[in-house]
């Protein structure tokens, strides 16, 4: 565990931190970013935390079973959607035209609506939990394992 | 004889990478139609402003789904080694 001031400013960091990953995985679709770019940013303040107060004190309020569900049910949600288009062919993109996500932007640049895309948004998410809880889970049993604590069932 | 043998394996992996280098295509050459395609349709075909996305997700998703898997057998690895590490040392 690092000094005080560590502590707070890191308390305070890490609500911007989640703010911004959690907006580069929801504008996947519109802007670079996605789910992948938006969970790393978002293990990085888990990391950050680690740093700040030890994985001891982590291990209390992530836990691991908690995290590999979140992992799997990312994994199984973008399956789901993948097979969704089955119909057509699989990862067929079947909700252009419908009302969720379906609005088909004007062609060329212009500003962006949110309601676009089909099912990329929705696995752009299920990646966005599959990355932040996988990672999550690695770099928390490695800090655990380097500073020889038990690494939970 | 295992020197040998390592060597002359070396030699065809080096001269395999090396032809390998000299005979690709030049950039951009043969031209494909395939990037036309997706700049211009990925709009109104996927809806997405975020072409990277259209493509990520959409036209090429079993990469996508190479990868997700490629994460998960990695996060499984990882966890998997520590644990068993950690009780071989207290068992020890």
């Amino acid at each position: 565990m690092l000094s005080k001031i560590v502590r707070t400013v890191a308390n305070q960091l890490i609500l911007f931190i989640l703010i911004f990953g959690l907006y580069v995985i929801a504008h996947g679709h519109l802007t670079p970013g996605g789910g992948f770019q938006g969970g790393a940013v978002i293990v990085s303040g888990v990391v950050m935390l680690i740093v700040a107060f030890g994985s001891k004190e982590l291990k209390k309020s992530l836990r691991e079973h908690v995290l590999s569900v979140m992992e799997s049910s990312g994994a199984l949600m973008f399956i789901i959607l993948a097979f969704i288009g089955i119909g057509t062919v699989f990862f067929y993109n079947l909700l252009v035209g419908t009302p969720i996500f379906g609005r088909i932007p004007p062609d060329g640049p212009n500003p962006g609506d949110f309601w676009t895309g089909g099912v990329v948004p929705l696995m752009n998410l299920a990646v966005g939990l599959k990355v932040v809880a996988g990672l999550s889970a690695v770099v928390l049993a490695m800090a655990l394992f380097s500073s020889g604590e038990e690494v939970e069932e | 004889m295992r020197r040998v043998v390592g060597l002359i394996v070396w030699l065809v992996l080096v001269a395999f990478l090396v032809l390998g280098v000299l005979l690709i295509h030049p950039f951009g050459y043969p031209p494909s139609q395939m990037d036309d395609y997706i700049i211009e349709n990925a709009q109104e075909e996927t809806g997405n402003n975020n072409v990277v996305a259209s493509v990520v997700f959409d036209y090429r998703g079993y990469d996508t789904l190479g990868e997700a898997t490629i994460l998960f057998t990695a996060v499984t690895g990882v966890l998997l080694l520590l644990r068993t590490l950690k009780r071989r040392e207290e068992g020890s």
